[in-house]
């Protein structure tokens, strides 16, 4: 297709628009209220994963070890152990530390009761193992593993916040999948819809062309700019207006519930849009350009 | 040019538009179908655009068998022939120029071929000082000119008319056939589908009769007879 001609064909898609502004209108609209739905729900749904991730990352498996194994074989399995792909951070935690924080949990009140192992340290056998996880769905495979380990005596670790973190995960993700793929039809449905209304008022502008031998990629043309036109500008208005908003209610939190700061950790902006604005916009370009392809086939059937 | 070889068209409801006809067109000939409503002319111009296939037989043109050429040579096809219809069919949203710009648009024409074309096929239509003008700003005929314009800017080789002249007065009519002749001087085939006895009287030209999906008459130099 030469430039001019392709020129031409955005042209007509434009003006395809302005004649049927109303409906244009209204399926922008529509169009930005389903993304501003799914960019909302985008936010949310980042924002929760990014505080149980947070969470997860939060809860160790504690590895004690049998009586008489050295500190040198200990930190062998935690080298060992590093190199797992679903272990994040592994802290060894020597005797005397162990101790020095059990007196600070146990002994905050009276000090002087703890003096008396001062040379003698009673937890001398609990050097330990604290393993930091990625995914925490994946501990009871971890676990097994250390328990096959010889030297290992016990592993201390919460089945319930992890079963509980992964189902919550997998009931998160079930249903974005689920408002995503609703919202996504209802787009396709209107885009599809409003193209449908352009063919029906192009009618005999279309009779003409197939008369005078136009090829159906220049009948198709304008259509498929039109919704693609309709699904950028459906899409760009929803996300700069979240952009706007999601930077407002952040900081707002932030000096409003300033107590809350350390459970009410939001993603920041840029972080949160570098994801939504690219998926946004494809978003909004695919569902236009598949709801006018389908409208186009199914109506012109050229 | 145009060869029809026992050439059938039937409805699916049964109806046969056309029960059987053959009929031999030379290049640059001129052309009048005539014949009462139902009798056939208008299926024979879109079996001719290739908008309705043949139930049977053989029709070709340039040479080509259209019932064995593929779907996605029919715009090709169609942009060696010209059409203009009793209802004009101009884009009522363009003006002059740009309607019959729009035909070499759709055959991916350069714009400065389309610059210089289409003024040129104003000039020879007589609108050329109009080319600003909305089609509901001209007269019925100025319209139809407009329409041959269009039909002929691509330079077909056939220009088919279906009742160009069914929406005109008799003068204006004469001004329309007048031009229809002048492009078939060009060496363009023309073939005229019309209910005009007037003008098929005075032009004397080939006039094949049609009736009830048959040809009933193919005479040289003939009139109307009704």
């Amino acid at each position: 297709m030469r430039l001019s001609t392709i020129g031409y064909c955005l042209q007509q898609g434009f003006k395809n628009i302005w004649r049927n502004k109303l409906f244009s209108l209204a399926s922008m609209a529509t169009m930005a209220a389903c993304i501003f739905m799914f960019g909302i729900f985008f936010c949310v749904v980042q924002n929760f994963q990014h505080l149980v991730k947070e969470v997860e990352e939060g809860v160790a498996i504690t590895v004690f070890f049998e009586e008489g194994t050295e500190e040198d074989m200990m930190i062998q399995v935690a080298k060992d152990l590093q190199t797992r792909t679903e272990v994040r951070e592994i802290v060894f935690v020597d005797a005397d530390e162990t101790w020095k924080s059990y007196q600070k949990i146990y002994f905050k009140d009276a000090p002087e009761l703890a003096e008396g192992f001062a040379n003698d340290n009673p937890l001398a056998n609990h050097a330990h193992l604290e393993i930091y996880m990625k995914d925490v769905s994946l501990q009871q495979d971890l676990v097994d593993y250390i328990l096959s380990i010889d030297q290992v005596k016990k592993v201390n670790r919460s089945d319930t916040v992890a079963e509980m973190l992964t189902g919550f995960n997998r009931l998160v993700s079930y249903v974005s999948v689920l408002i995503i793929a609703l919202l996504l039809a209802v787009s396709v449905f209107l885009i599809s819809n409003t193209v449908a209304i352009g063919i029906s008022v192009r009618k005999e502008e279309i009779a003409i062309m197939r008369l005078i031998g136009a090829k159906n990629s220049f009948i198709k043309a304008p259509f498929l700019t039109e919704g693609i036109t309709i699904g950028v500008i459906g899409a760009a208005i929803p996300l700069l207006v979240l952009y706007y908003l999601y930077n407002r209610i952040i900081l707002y939190m932030a000096l409003e519930f300033n107590m809350l700061s350390s459970v009410l950790n939001f993603l920041p902006v840029n972080e949160l849009f570098h994801i939504l604005m690219p998926i946004g916009m494809a978003l909004g370009v695919g569902i236009g350009l598949f709801g006018s392809v389908f409208t186009v086939q199914r109506h012109l059937k050229v | 040019m145009i060869v029809l070889e026992n050439i059938v068209k039937s409805y699916p409801n049964g109806v046969g538009a056309i029960n059987g006809i053959s009929l031999h067109i030379e290049r640059g000939e001129f052309v009048f179908i005539v014949g009462d409503s139902g009798s056939g002319k208008s299926t024979l111009i879109k079996l001719l655009l290739k908008e309705l296939e043949p139930t049977e037989g053989v029709l070709r043109v340039n040479g080509m068998n259209l019932s064995r050429m593929k779907k996605q040579n029919i715009p090709k096809y169609r942009r060696k022939i010209g059409c203009v219809f009793q209802d004009f069919r101009l884009l009522k949203d363009r003006n002059v120029y740009e309607n019959v710009a729009f035909a070499q648009r759709v055959i991916v024409t350069p714009t400065r071929e389309i610059k210089k074309n289409v003024p040129a096929m104003l000039s020879l239509v007589g609108l050329a000082e109009k080319y600003k003008c909305y089609p509901r700003q001209l007269s019925g005929g100025e319209q139809q000119r407009v329409a041959l314009a269009r039909a002929l800017v691509n330079s077909p080789d056939i220009l088919l008319a279906d009742e160009p002249t069914g929406n005109l007065d008799p003068k204006i009519s004469r001004e329309i056939m007048k031009l229809l002749e002048e492009i078939n001087a060009r060496g363009t085939t023309v073939l005229v589908v019309t209910h005009d006895q007037d003008i098929v009287n005075t032009l004397k030209k080939r006039v094949i009769r049609m009736q009830k999906g048959l040809i009933v008459g193919d005479e040289r130099e003939s009139g109307y007879i009704g």
